[in-house]
């Protein structure tokens, strides 16, 4: 570990502290329809968007209108990528001439994409055109993020509403987070981007003749092993900065090539690796703000902040720690840092970014539903590894996906309002509202769902041989990787430890299912506890009234996220990363 | 608590009480009744699935058996433990319920029936709207209002309390209680309950908990219990495939005791116990809560409605000082506002007659051979005083006696107005005494605070508490008493629909709002507020109208009420916390003893050191049975309420409970596996 590495990891905390209050606040004015700067120029587009389509902006949804509002929408988009990927050898913008996706295939990308997953069984540069690329796909990244957000704000509506059933209306609710949150900000970071060296083009591949060819070992189809010669390498193009910053933004993570954010077509600088990473955490931090300015309980909203900036910061310093120590196996190989390496485990790393950086990336695309990464976390170090696992885990609570990590992150408070509160001798209570049975029963359900999906299909992919064929490395590793694979898409996260072979048929059905009820199943209890909220009367707090703010509130969440999460994750996890780090330091590796 | 009611229950021997809960754990094995207790009932299917397991084992394999066998034991130990803790629980309301079952027993009535026609009708017999007649040594057949007469009752078969106390038509003692009896007189009642539905009868089913619902929160925990089980059945049963997949395949027993082990035994077991020992509390301290919901409702009161008579102040004014006109020896004044107090009944009077002896040395005279000539108060001259040795001596309200000496054409001194403007202005009454035509001075009447009130009132507003005094005092008075108390609001001049308007307004706001009365005025508020304690010696109306009764009819006795309600929530909370924390170290006991002969790296989890994996896992299971056992003596007697502040209190049970339930069971495991170690029983 370096103090420039240590700097860089401060700093970004820094940074996303600074950003969180003005970004709590946009938010709160965008969604309660208060004036902002943008107000003159986006107005207009908005009430024109309204007449077309006949949204009657004053109209008021109850949750369940807001939720079959929000599932129909979701549904429809879903169908039309679908659609979408199946035609997009017969629709223009394909310059490379790619053919139509696969049924399972194309099938897996639109629920991951849909739910803001971004799993990707593919490789984008060889599997979708530019069209799908474009109008497919970052279409989803825009809609999928404004889903995310417009659901939080309803959940903190449901908080900070009293004794009604109005909970906002859907429509106008994703226009404004589309044109007042997301589009302004993309544009501007997509060509920020653009300044660092990301592509943004509809042209062909390139195709290079290698100064110095090389040769390779080609496996053929009847499986025996030839040598070539490479004299030249294609070098993908495409419309990339305008599908990065909404990958970051709206923590969606799908990345144009395969290589995601370690290629340097779309993240080609230290300078737009930490812009990308600041887009990634920019409105889940925000919210906790909106979230404080909305309930009327500011310093609950930054206590909120407080336990999410805690469990980042355990957890990227045990990545950091982890990946800078190396590989104790390595016996006399020189791994520490100096001015000519980065040290540590670089085995998946990018060297222009580093250990820090890449331990720091892992940590905040993990903490965040986001997917996005910038180097291979199927090669960290065992606990490198388990860090990111164990964040999805969680429940990506810490800051989270947009607009997910808020609502998760309630579920958590409901919970730990609800097991403490009851120590300082009253029925619990949440900023004033009474937690009851049918509250408790709903948060029980979003978590259970979680667990049911990701323990599930985990199971039956560890002793199936359609599960176990994919695996690419035997031992804990492997269970590690199937973990990982059905903990990323029922987390609706989508990074990967990528040496698992996700696109078979079973991959490709059960981690699309998984998505799909890591999302739906997850968001519709929390909507209804969000209108069971809504209806409560608000008691007035007094000195016996248990305090959701301050470092004692932090710390009790902070315990009940771990506590519940590493219960439940706990024998699963023995048996992969905590395993395999053992068997590491006895000497053996996967 | 009175002395009788004392004697009834320590009458039970603790012997036969537990003798009996021992029983009555086997018989709660039931599935049936299990199946209401979700985290138990899995324990009981877990217990049953090792049974079967070792019978299978025992006579198809003839394997070595001990392992098997002791982790069944201590499974089944587990769910009796937990039927132990309800039973015991119950089992002081049984033994309670019998007694008052006694006080039941078939009487015969005197129905009305015509024309001052009576006939004799068993009391099972009679329903509400009935009118019986009671004589003396005869038991009152029923619940009822008295419509006639006047009589002593013995009613220490439902109070507990052995003196006799008046019951009379109209007003607010109108109320009787069948099963007590008439000691003097005669009295006509009006039954107001059919058989079966009488407060006797309710008072059984409350004490036995036969009619014990679960209460909203307790609903909403067993929701919470009943998640985190199918959680931790998810994560046991999906563990199997990985550890096949590891190579490490478990057997029976000890999947189902990392199951037992992780699921919210502690709690589960004692939820039930709790809830019942709370609504024990109450009834110890002589207070019948017709629901659980209300003992809840207890503990979330933020507004006390407290009458100022009886309640903050004791039931009469006193005279507390005597304020002597210039030129006047106070020692005269004294001497002159004893003779005019010595007829003078009034509690009031006799107090003035108690300061002028305990202050001022001077005995009572006597009086005959002066010939006196007591004055009676009478409500046109509003004084009253006495006549003797030529001299007229007067004591009364100010502006009276102020007109008695104007009409005798001398002056009121003007420094005395200015005293009766001070003791009225600090919260007192003032009398002012005249002899002839002169004013020698004033008395100061005032209400005593009850002692410790105010400390009471501080406590109260750390639990975060609003007091608010309602009288029927000036407000200028009512604010000087409020100060003086401590309350921090007060209703002056109320009457009763202003009682009934300040609980709504403070309902709407969103306050839970507790009160107590007597009168049948004090009905439709009683009814509105969420804790509403009626008096046992007040009217039926008033009894039907509160969600508590308290039979010793004290009113202070709310403020214990709201504490008990606190203390049952605080001990579910702190049990519930207690529970979960423990996972912890049962993990680091029994992972690594699941993998470490597969994995023998995973050695460096057991972290306690455990001998051997056998009893790492025997030692978490008996931790686990022992730990309910050992929590019984709480779940009873409840956590120590301390009246703080909600963050201090918070602080202090987490780190009680939260913490502690963390460490506990590391200690916990590490001795018992030492001791199994020791004793080679594994």
């Amino acid at each position: 570990m370096t103090a420039l590495g240590w700097f860089q990891i401060l700093f970004y905390l820094f940074v996303i502290f600074l950003i969180t209050k003005p970004v709590g606040i946009f938010l709160a004015r965008v969604f309660e329809g208060e004036k902002t700067f943008l107000d003159s120029v986006l107005r207009p587009v908005e009430k024109l968007v309204y007449r077309l389509t006949g949204v009657d902006e004053k109209h008021e949804m109850r949750w369940t209108e807001y939720a079959i509002a929000m599932l129909l929408f979701s549904g429809v988009s879903m169908v039309l990528l679908y659609v979408l990927e199946r035609l997009q050898r017969w629709m223009p913008f394909n310059p490379q001439k790619l053919p139509n996706v696969d049924p399972t295939l194309a099938f897996g990308t639109a629920a991951s994409f849909t739910t803001n997953t971004n799993w990707q069984a593919y490789s984008g540069e060889t599997t979708m055109s530019y069209l799908t690329q474009m109008a497919g796909l970052a279409y989803h990244n825009f809609v999928s993020a404004a889903v995310g957000i417009v659901l939080a704000i309803v959940v903190i509506r449901g908080i900070a509403r009293r004794e009604t059933e109005e909970l906002g209306n859907f429509w106008v609710d994703m226009t404004r987070c589309l044109l007042w949150v997301l589009l302004p900000v993309c544009l501007v970071a997509s060509l920020a981007l653009v300044s660092q060296g990301v592509v943004q083009n509809l042209e062909p591949y390139t195709t290079a003749q290698l100064i110095v060819p090389h040769t390779e070992q080609v496996r053929g189809a009847d499986g025996k092993i030839t040598i070539e010669k490479v004299t030249e390498q294609v070098i993908p193009q495409g419309p990339v900065a305008s599908q990065e910053a909404i990958k970051e933004f709206g923590t969606n993570g799908g990345g144009f090539f395969n290589a995601n954010s370690s290629h340097p077509f779309e993240n080609p600088t230290p300078l737009s690796n930490f812009l990308e990473m600041v887009l990634i955490f920019a409105i889940p931090s925000g919210l906790t703000y909106t979230l404080g300015r909305m309930s009327g309980s500011q310093r609950h909203g930054w206590a909120v902040w407080a336990a999410m900036a805690f469990l980042f910061f355990a957890g990227v310093t045990t990545t950091y720690w982890a990946e800078a120590r190396g590989n104790p196996l390595l016996h006399g190989v020189d791994q520490q840092a100096s001015a000519m390496q980065a040290g540590g485990n670089m085995e998946g790393k990018e060297v222009r970014f580093g250990v820090a950086d890449s331990a720091l990336f892992a940590t905040i695309t993990t903490d965040a539903s986001c997917g996005a990464v910038n180097s291979m976390h199927d090669s960290d170090t065992p606990l490198g590894g388990l860090v990111p696992l164990v964040n999805i885990m969680l429940g990506e609570v810490v800051f989270g996906g947009v607009g997910a990590g808020l609502y998760g992150i309630v579920v958590f408070v409901i919970l730990a309002v609800f097991i403490a509160g009851l120590m300082v001798g009253r029925t619990p209570e949440y900023l004033g509202k009474k937690i009851e049975a049918y509250d408790v029963k709903m948060a029980m359900l979003s978590i259970l769902i979680l667990t049911l999906t990701i323990l599930g299909f985990s199971a039956v992919a560890a002793v199936e041989p359609f599960g176990t064929s994919s695996i690419t490395n035997p031992g804990p590793h492997g269970l590690s990787q199937i973990l990982y694979a059905y903990t990323s898409s029922a987390g609706n996260n989508g990074s990967a430890f990528a040496g698992l072979n996700a696109n078979t048929p079973w991959y490709n059905v059960t981690t699309a299912v998984a998505q799909l009820l890591g999302r739906f199943f997850m968001i519709v209890p929390i909507l209804a506890i969000a209108g069971n909220l809504a209806r409560k009367k608000t008691i007035p707090e007094s000195s016996g009234t248990f305090p959701v703010t301050g470092a004692l509130f932090s710390t009790l969440l902070v315990s009940t996220i771990v506590i519940v999460g590493a219960l439940t994750f706990f024998p699963a996890l023995s048996l992969g990363p905590i395993l395999e780090h053992l068997l590491m330091l006895a000497g053996k590796t996967f | 608590m009175t002395k009788t009611a004392r004697g009834r229950r320590q009458s039970l021997t603790d012997r036969k009480l537990v003798s009996r809960a021992i029983l009555d754990s086997f018989v709660k094995l039931d599935p049936r009744t299990m199946l209401k207790n979700p985290v138990m009932f899995v324990v009981e299917v877990g217990a049953a699935l090792t049974t079967i397991q070792l019978a299978w084992d025992m006579f198809h394999h003839g394997r070595e058996i001990g392992f098997g066998f002791q982790i069944t034991v201590w499974l089944w130990f587990t769910v009796l433990f937990a039927n132990f803790a309800e039973a015991m629980a119950e089992g002081r309301g049984k033994a309670q319920a019998e007694t008052l079952r006694k006080a039941r027993a078939e009487t015969q009535a005197r129905r009305v029936w015509g024309e001052g026609q009576t006939e004799i009708v068993p009391s099972s017999k009679l329903r509400a709207g009935d009118v019986v007649i009671v004589s003396a040594g005869e038991f009152i057949p029923g619940d009822g209002d008295v419509i006639e007469g006047v009589a002593s009752v013995d009613e220490s078969a439902v109070t507990g309390e052995s003196a006799p106390v008046i019951r009379e038509a109209g007003g607010d003692r109108s109320a009787v209680t069948g099963g007590t009896r008439v000691l003097s007189d005669e009295i006509t009642v009006r039954i107001s309950s059919n058989p079966g539905e009488t407060f006797l009868d309710r008072m059984i089913q409350l004490v036995e908990g036969a009619s014990r619902q679960k209460t909203p929160n307790e609903i909403a925990l067993n929701i919470l219990l009943a998640g985190l089980t199918i959680i931790f059945l998810l994560a046991v049963v999906t563990l199997e495939p990985y550890a096949v997949y590891s190579g490490a395949p478990q057997n029976l027993f000890i999947l189902v005791s990392l199951l037992v082990c992780l699921i919210p035994t502690t709690i589960g077991g004692l939820l039930s116990a709790i809830g019942i020992a709370g609504m024990d509390r109450l009834i110890r301290r002589n207070v019948i809560a017709m629901s659980g919901r209300a003992v809840e409702a207890a503990g979330d009161v933020d507004v006390l409605l407290l009458d100022k008579t009886g309640t903050i102040t004791l039931g009469n004014r006193q005279a507390t000082a005597l304020h002597a006109c210039p030129n006047v020896n106070e020692v005269d004044l004294a001497r002159a506002v004893q003779l005019a107090s010595l007829a003078d009944e009034t509690p009031e009077g006799r107090s003035i007659v108690v300061l002028v002896k305990e202050k001022y040395g001077l005995r009572g005279h006597e009086l005959a051979q002066h010939n006196p000539n007591f004055i009676p108060f009478s409500a046109q001259t509003r004084m009253s005083g006495v006549d003797l040795d030529g001299m007229q001596i007067r004591k009364g309200a100010p502006d009276a006696i102020m007109k008695y000496v104007a009409e005798r054409g001398n002056e009121v001194p003007a420094g005395i107005r200015q005293t009766v403007a001070e003791i009225a202005g600090s919260g007192g009454t003032p009398l002012l005494v005249a002899q002839d035509d002169r004013v020698l001075g004033a008395v100061a009447l005032t209400d005593i605070v009850k002692g410790g009130i105010r400390d009471r009132f501080d406590r109260l507003r750390a639990m975060g508490i609003r007091t608010v005094m309602i009288t029927g005092d000036n407000p200028l008075t009512a604010a000087a008493i409020a100060r003086q108390a401590g309350v921090d609001d007060f209703l002056a001049e109320a009457k009763p629909e202003d009682k009934m308007a300040l609980i709504q307004s403070e309902q709407a706001k969103g306050k839970l709002v507790a009160m107590c009365g007597d009168g049948t005025n004090d009905a439709p508020a009683l009814a509105q507020a969420d804790v509403g304690v009626a008096m046992n010696t007040g009217t039926q109306a008033a009894k039907e109208a509160g969600n508590m009764v308290d039979l010793d009819s004290n009113p202070t006795k709310l403020i214990e009420i709201v504490e008990i309600g606190k203390q049952l929530l605080i001990t579910r909370g702190a049990l519930t916390t207690f529970s979960v924390s423990n996972d912890v170290a049962k993990y680091f006991a029994i992972i690594p003893a699941m993998f470490s002969v597969a994995f023998p790296q995973l050695e460096v989890l057991n972290v306690m050191r455990l001998a051997t994996p056998e009893s790492a896992v025997l030692s978490a299971v008996i931790f686990n049975a022992l730990i309910i056992v050992a929590l019984i003596p709480l779940a009873l007697r409840g956590v120590r309420y301390r009246p703080v502040g909600a963050a201090t209190l918070l602080r202090r049970n987490l780190l009680i409970y939260g913490l502690g339930g963390v460490i506990a069971p590391f200690v916990g495991i590490k001795l018992i596996d030492l001791l199994l170690t020791h004793l080679r029983i594994l």
